[in-house]
């Protein structure tokens, strides 16, 4: 018996749960070390050609994205987050919630969607020359989207929200005193913003900010139909035109440093983010804007969310609409590949859930001491950090090896566990873990222990305890953790595109090859239901986050 | 320095769905300078809604405010809280968490040249008797240090009126009468107007040259002690 730890009194998890929970660690861990072993241990000569000729070219693109795009997400993020936080404006009460809402559309469907509304033949031009009274695009044409700027634009205004979402969460819960002492010594609203509000913000800031730059760098579509060579993109086309594995694993091992310095940047914003909001306090109170400034309020925070949702998502309605009425109904290869998305996203769904389950399961149950088991919890999460094609090149050496072990044992042809989809189902569980992980830990510790101690004083084992007891309670955290893990499964691209089976697409990958064809035919219906799917979440989340706390009135606060 | 205070028949109120709500009616009050006063009552008697609305945290809805010769607040007039050459202590401190005690007392000096805001720094941790805190983060600094930093944060501009929110009240017994006393002395000796809003009588005692006694939103009577 374990007395005197976190949860005092709880009987550890049996050596089975501690076993499970290591393998799942080193089992997220598998792909990292793998590709460090092929980038350094197929020789140093093999980097000469590759360091001349593709990874400065396409380190300095993916800098200069990221840099791009993180001024951009910081712009946005935190300039509406005050606008909404701080004043009350005509629209205010939908805008809070919808400027979550890009977070609903993956970057390859923007780009998808902004590649056809900004052609130069197409809908808005169109209209801009027909405004200036052009009749031609060669007399008139805004820029071409396929360019760095323009895949900068696109991927600010969907991942924006990352930055949205802590700075609100931020600026709701700074007491609202601090900005009236600034105000008492000579400050004006600006200045009080700039000289309070903001540095105190700023680890929020920082954890936002690596989340909108990890989705960048795990980012294949955007970046590939505007043209732009990221690292990304780089293995992408190193593996499958070249197939160059140790190549593709040196160009991986490039990006896991980026990676690394991001998930840094994130780790120490969350250390820094206990400023302020030790006590409850009275939040800062909206003020309310008149005339022209509240217009001019209302448009700024609705802009990102036209741009970033309400534009592209009109644009895959009409095109969806078009495409049905012209008859024909929806082909047979995409029903099929809505039934292969379905399908991986509910494998991936039930082995992540599992996995999380025994991952915080067994390192509730750890007591003080050197804790091994919340330490693997720690590496168990990490998969959300790796971007997908770095994940797959690094699965796909030890899931060949043990394919090729598993047909000589048992004289099976062929690749088993790829051609089955394993290896995918593995790879988006890896990279989703930390949600479930998360979710169900935070479910956890809200259970007293005195319930599992009443239980096992009524004779129930630990795994008895699990089921009859925390289970149950544990309901809401394991059906949010899936509901998130499902959508984000079946809006994966890069790792599927280079770990599915033989013939086998989903709708991800379906409008992946319909935008790099440049035949936009189904595409967009493909699209529509993965962003449909992807609104779920998104409503979650505006309702525990962004739930506006009662407003309490009291006529006096002494 | 320090200015003389005027509010006359003013009315404080907020708005509710159901229009607006008066907290506080016809209050009048005059202060010389130098004076320190207090507003002294219950909870939710409006003592800090008037105190807020000095500060310029609330509009006036009739009469007026007036410190010295500018008028503050009317129904008509609202001046923004940083030109009114009025300083507040919180009741929370409402010290910046990112900045040291000696930035803290600097925040509000960022006219003056870098030399000037130096020397009055070192001058108002001097005052307060935290002259070798200056470095320290607020986290770093107990309830009653904090409470002398947030003084001397108020001070430090040099306000024409310094309004003091509940200043005792996070601190326990002891440090609390000890407080009280010092920080008489140190306005005092400054010749600071002031007002003080608290529900503790005995600092209110020991504090205030005149206590206005509040219920409901007005002044039921005004005691003045024989501290003066």
């Amino acid at each position: 018996m374990n007395i005197g730890g976190r949860y005092g009194g709880l009987q550890a998890a049996g050596p089975a749960w501690r076993c499970a929970s290591f393998l799942i660690a080193l089992g997220v861990l598998a792909p990292v070390l793998t590709l460090a072993w092929l980038a350094f241990g197929s020789g140093v000569g093999h980097w000469g050609p590759l360091f001349a000729h593709v990874l400065p070219q396409a380190a300095l693109n993916t800098a200069l994205l990221l840099a791009g795009v993180g001024t951009l997400v910081l712009l946005i993020g935190t300039g509406c987050a005050w606008l909404v936080t701080a004043h009350d404006f005509p629209g205010r009460g939908v805008l809070h919630w919808a400027l979550l809402l890009p977070l609903a559309m993956p970057t390859y469907i923007v780009a998808f969607a902004y590649l056809d509304l900004l052609h130069p033949i197409g809908p808005v031009q169109g209209a801009i020359r027909w405004m200036l009274g052009f009749d031609s695009p060669r007399q008139f044409r805004l820029p071409d989207l396929r360019s760095m700027p323009g895949a900068i634009f696109v991927l600010g205004f969907v991942l924006y929200p990352y930055v949205y979402m802590t700075a609100r969460a931020m600026f709701m819960t700074q007491p609202a005193h601090l900005m009236e002492a600034a105000r008492m010594l000579g400050e004006s609203r600006r200045g009080a913003f700039f000289r309070v509000a903001l540095p105190l913000a700023r680890p929020a800031l920082a954890v936002g900010l690596s989340l909108a730059l990890l989705e960048t760098l795990n980012d294949i579509g955007a970046s590939e139909f505007l043209g732009v060579n990221t690292l990304t993109v780089a293995v992408y086309t190193t593996w499958i035109t070249r197939s160059d594995l140790a190549g593709a694993a040196q160009i991986a091992c490039a990006m896991l440093f980026m990676v690394v310095a991001l998930v840094w940047l994130e780790r120490s914003g969350r250390r820094h983010q206990r400023f302020g909001s030790a006590q409850r306090m009275r939040a800062v109170q909206p003020r309310r804007l008149r005339g022209g400034a509240a217009w001019a309020a209302t448009a700024a925070a609705a802009l990102p969310v036209l741009i970033g949702f309400v534009a592209p998502a009109l644009y895959l309605v009409w095109e969806s609409a078009k495409r049905l009425r012209q008859g024909g109904g929806i082909s047979q290869g995409l029903l099929a590949s809505l039934g292969n998305t379905l399908a991986l996203a509910a494998g991936v769904t039930v082995a992540a859930v599992a996995a999380g389950l025994v991952v915080a399961w067994a390192a509730r149950t750890q007591g003080s001491g050197i804790n091994r088991a919340r330490w693997q919890a720690r590496v168990a999460t990490l998969g959300y950090a790796v971007p997908g094609t770095v994940l797959a090149i690094g699965l796909l050496t030890p899931a060949l090896a043990f394919d090729a072990a598993l047909a000589t044992a048992f004289g099976w042809q062929g690749l088993p566990l790829m051609a089955a989809g394993v290896v995918l189902v593995v790879a988006c569980t890896i990279r989703f873990l930390a949600m479930p992980v998360g979710g169900i830990e935070a479910g956890l510790s809200r259970i007293p222990p005195a319930i599992e101690q009443a239980s096992r004083l009524l004779g129930e084992t630990t795994g008895g305890t699990l089921r009859r007891v925390h289970l149950p309670l544990l309901r809401p955290a394991l059906a949010a953790g899936a509901l998130l893990v499902f959508v984000d499964a079946m809006k994966e691209l890069p790792a599927t595109l280079l770990l599915r089976p033989a013939n086998f697409d989903t709708l991800a990958t379906w409008l992946y090859a319909e935008a790099a064809r440049g035949t936009y035919e189904e595409g967009a219906i493909a699209a529509l239901a993965i962003v449909l799917a992807g609104l779920l979440p998104v409503v979650l989340l505006a309702r525990n986050q962004l739930g506006t706390p009662a407003a309490t009135f009291s006529p006096d606060t002494p | 320095m320090s200015s003389s205070l005027h509010l006359e028949s003013v009315r404080l109120a907020y708005d509710t769905p159901r229009g607006p709500h008066t907290v506080v009616d016809d209050f009048s009050l005059a202060l010389a300078a130098g004076d320190i006063a207090c507003l002294f009552g219950p909870s939710g008697c409006g003592k800090t809604t008037v105190l807020r609305a000095i500060a310029g945290f609330e509009p006036v809805r009739a009469g007026s405010i007036r410190l010295g010769d500018a008028l503050l607040s009317s129904s008509q007039i609202h001046l923004p809280p940083e030109q009114r050459r009025v300083g507040m202590m919180f009741q929370e401190y409402a010290l910046f968490p990112h900045l040291s005690a000696a930035r803290n007392v600097a925040f509000g000096l960022r006219r003056l040249p870098r030399a000037a805001q130096r020397e009055r720094v070192a001058e108002m941790l001097a005052l307060v008797g935290l002259a070798d805190a200056a470095e320290r983060y607020p986290h770093e600094l107990s309830g009653g240090q904090q409470q002398r930093i947030a003084l001397a944060r108020a001070l430090a501009p040099s306000p024409a009126l310094l309004l003091l929110d509940e200043p005792f009240s996070n601190l326990d017994g002891g440090t609390r009468e000890r407080l009280t006393a010092q920080v008489r002395d140190i306005l005092k000796q400054a010749g600071q107007t002031a007002i003080l809003v608290t529900h503790n009588e005995a600092e209110a005692q020991a504090m205030a040259d005149r206590i206005g006694v509040m219920h409901g939103g007005r002044v039921t009577h005004w005691q003045g002690t024989a501290v003066a």
